[in-house]
């Protein structure tokens, strides 16, 4: 049978072609269905698009690398669900464009980090991490707080996000530069609208800067909401949809 | 006459078609210039345009009728300017994972400054020692030894010169754009739309001119380096494009948001990311495997059998490993089963090259002793051996429970990046260097001792620091106290790392320093014909031209 491979080192096409069907097989069967199993991704409740303030702190989120130390992705395993909380679920990240589940820990898992520490604890982390872990090896980012953003580039990022299969509405899309400031000024006249548009929008003055919508804010904003979304009391991990 | 004026012709069409590309790249960079709101994107407009160019320039000074030079049968330029561009991009990229490496022992070296910072570092090393260094490495020995094997010229006139120019400037576009902040942050796809787009063109170039070099071959059958090399290329190309596929939020801008989205965004990454370490750094590395040691050994390789039997198996079941990145995540049980399944298969082949490249040795193992190229060459496909054992072990989900996202997995991946792939590719090089500038042999051997040596235990300190870090941790995180609490923090586990890193930054160290002398060895090489030490080299290490007059000299 050896002796037949002859006819693929005298033709290139031929070995061209042969190459490309057998590489192309595992990735056909390992990826397809994953978009037509239904059970693939759970029925959840709570799954909203971000806020265009958390999408920008996701942005820099993917930016500064943070997903080189960072997952985001609890694995089923005792210690883990002990240690971040339920185990993470497809559904979770269903509107991750690209997703963030990183691949090593250098830090720990923040799938659920939301709500685990105060704004005020993560502006001291974020500007000096060894200020409030003195062992931690995280660089700091104190830039953050110094850029201002720019509420006018958010239309054109809903829009985008839209093409790819995220929910968001018209009305969305046309509040964005309002809702990305409203939700960092308690004040703000809009804060309801951003509640309503996006439950359980956590509204605050992030960096401690008044008037001010800098990076910081946007990234303090994402790392609070981080897993909070889905209401576990009313999701049945032995319903019709367990995997 | 006729087919000399043939040629004439196509390579006057050559020219045009070189200048038009130049002059629309120009057109295309003076645009994103002008009008790009974003300075990151402007400046990428400024190298594009720049490089095109000077691209344009080159090619009008060396318009057919007005190249006298006499032409030589093989086509060897591209293939210098990749070989140094292989040596300067590993010795960054060596030297800003080292870098990284004492960051992560004292924070305070991140300097809180956005460019120097841990995660804008950690994409840069990894793109240029991977696809700078090792990309280089493989389009350097790929158009040497596809001319050698089929004796015939390079395809195309100026296609293998775009081919490796406009790789290299992918390759800066990709490193600065992590250094300003532009990634997408899928870990080995990081560069954004627009150089993921460049990227493809210079791949089907890469493609059309390997291809079309096998099809204008004298020789009756293609030899097996170059199936491996064929199906690196082909492979590439499928991954780069499904795992890219974004939606760019505006043309003159460099943000975009990948198509897909979670767990099959998830699922689309690794199977990308584990083939990129299978065709990329595997595969291709086969391929330059398989004509430098059997070259530099004189010995034919073991078994033409085996040879077929892996090459197929490799590539079919290397596509399947992936979801083993994924274990216990998100991503369905099925897709992880397989992943593992596939993945311990994955090693009966990969041993398969492992042995067909050992055992080309047969009758020749006192080389080892005499020849520290060979020696380089044949501890690499030892690290191969090592790594690809390691790799379906860590695949299981017993062991992967315990092994991912901790150091283990950073210390597997170096002995297959710094063991296999660096070693090999410093083995090609030494080879490479004096063959193509025409020298009697190396600068000098016992350099080539020294850089064998440093390597190696910096490999080993690396890699044993990475287990013991790795596994310490891995345990750490599932310690219970006498209450059936757990019993560290996760502080607690990052403070245990501190010693082990600092071992591993200074593996990685005499690693740098061992590619240094390497550099010097080579440029050495290039800049003077003396050889130090020419009685110590093997005929074997000559230009092949020259290799007959030295031969009758001694």
């Amino acid at each position: 049978m050896l002796s037949k491979h002859g006819i693929f080192e005298r033709h290139t096409w031929l070995l061209s072609i042969g190459i490309l069907i057998v590489v192309a097989i595992g990735g056909l069967v390992e990826i397809i269905p994953l978009f037509y199993i239904k059970s693939t991704i759970e029925k959840v409740e709570g799954m909203r698009p971000y806020t265009p303030l958390e999408l920008t702190g996701r942005d820099i989120y993917i930016r500064e690398g943070c997903y080189v130390c960072h997952s985001q992705m609890i694995r089923s395993l005792r210690d883990e669900v002990e240690r971040y909380g339920h185990y993470s679920l497809a559904a979770e990240s269903m509107y991750d464009h690209p997703f963030q589940w990183g691949s090593k820990r250098t830090g720990p898992d923040l799938a659920r980090v939301g709500g685990k520490y105060s704004n005020s604890w993560h502006l001291a982390h974020m500007t000096n991490p060894r200020s409030v872990v003195p062992e931690s090896i995280m660089p700091g980012y104190p830039w953050l707080a110094e850029r201002k953003l720019d509420p006018e580039e958010m239309a054109e990022k809903l829009k985008t996000l839209a093409i790819v299969g995220v929910p968001y509405t018209d009305e969305m899309i046309a509040n964005a530069a309002a809702d990305l400031e409203a939700q960092s000024n308690p004040e703000a006249d809009g804060v309801e609208a951003v509640a309503t548009r996006y439950p359980k929008a956590v509204v605050g003055d992030f960096d401690g800067k008044p008037g001010e919508v800098t990076e910081l804010d946007a990234m303090i904003a994402y790392l609070q909401m981080l897993g909070t979304l889905v209401d576990f009391t009313k999701f049945d991990a032995a319903g019709p949809n367990l995997r | 006459m006729a087919a000399i004026e043939k040629r004439q012709e196509m390579s006057a069409f050559s020219d045009a078609l070189a200048v038009l590309g130049a002059a629309l790249g120009t057109i295309l960079g003076l645009y994103l210039v002008a009008f790009s709101p974003d300075p990151v994107m402007k400046f990428h407009g400024a190298l594009l345009g720049g490089t095109s160019v000077l691209g344009a320039l080159y090619v009008l000074t060396q318009l057919t009728g007005h190249d006298t030079a006499a032409r030589e049968f093989y086509h060897d330029g591209p293939i210098k300017f990749a070989a140094v561009a292989a040596v300067f991009w590993g010795i960054a990229g060596f030297l800003v994972g080292d870098i990284i490496a004492w960051q992560m022992a004292f924070p305070w070296l991140n300097f809180d400054l956005p460019w120097t910072s841990f995660g804008r570092l950690r994409p840069l090393h990894t793109s240029a020692v991977i696809f700078a260094f090792g990309g280089n490495a493989l389009i350097a020995t790929s158009f040497y030894v596809v001319q050698r094997t089929c004796k015939a010229r390079l395809f195309g006139r100026w296609s293998p010169w775009f081919v490796v120019i406009g790789y290299n400037l992918f390759i800066v576009i990709a490193g600065t754009g992590y250094i300003l902040g532009v990634t997408q942050s899928k870990e080995y796809a990081e560069p954004e739309w627009y150089a993921d787009l460049w990227l493809t063109v210079v791949w089907v170039a890469y493609l059309v001119v390997f291809a079309g070099t096998l099809m204008k071959r004298k020789e009756p059958h293609i030899y097996v380096a170059n199936w491996f090399y064929l199906a690196f290329i082909l492979t590439i190309a499928m991954l780069h494009i499904v795992n890219n596929l974004a939606v760019p939020v505006s043309f003159a801008g460099t943000k975009s948001y990948i198509l897909f989205s979670g767990v099959q965004d998830a699922m689309t990454q690794w199977w990308y990311g584990h083939n990129a370490v299978g065709f990329f750094l595997t595969a291709g590395f086969l391929g330059m495997m398989y004509y430098f040691i059997p070259k530099r050994a004189e010995r034919p390789v073991y078994s033409y059998r085996l040879s077929i039997v892996h090459f197929w198996s490799l590539i079919f079941l290397y596509i399947w490993a992936g979801p083993h990145h994924l274990h216990y995540t998100a991503l369905p049980d099925w897709a992880q089963t397989l992943g593992a399944t596939f993945s311990i298969m994955l090693w009966m082949p990969s041993w398969g090259g492992m042995i067909n490249g050992l055992m080309t040795l047969s009758g020749a193992w006192d080389k080892l002793r005499t020849d520290p190229v060979i020696r380089m060459m044949v501890v690499s496909v030892a690290f191969y051996g090592m790594s690809t054992f390691e790799g379906p072990l860590m695949s299981l989900k017993a062991v992967n429970s315990l092994s991912h996202y901790t150091d283990w997995t950073i210390g597997h991946v170096h002995s297959g990046a710094l063991g296999w792939v660096g070693m090999i590719s410093f083995g090609a090089l030494y080879c490479l260097f004096p063959w193509l500038w025409k020298r009697r042999g190396l600068y000098s051997m016992r350099l080539v001792e020294w850089h064998f040596w440093l390597s190696t235990i910096g490999i080993l300190l690396y890699i044993t620091a990475m287990w013991v870090s790795g596994i310490l941790q891995g345990l750490m995180w599932r310690a219970y106290d006498e209450l059936g609490f757990l019993k560290y923090s996760f502080v607690e586990t990052v403070d245990a790392m501190h010693i082990p890193y600092i071992i591993r930054a200074g593996g990685g160290l005499l690693f740098v320093i061992g590619a240094l002398i390497m550099a010097y060895n080579l440029w050495r090489t290039v800049r003077s014909e003396e050889s130090v030490d020419a009685e110590n080299q093997p005929l074997v290490a000559a230009a092949p031209a020259l290799r007959s007059t030295f031969a009758a000299a001694e």
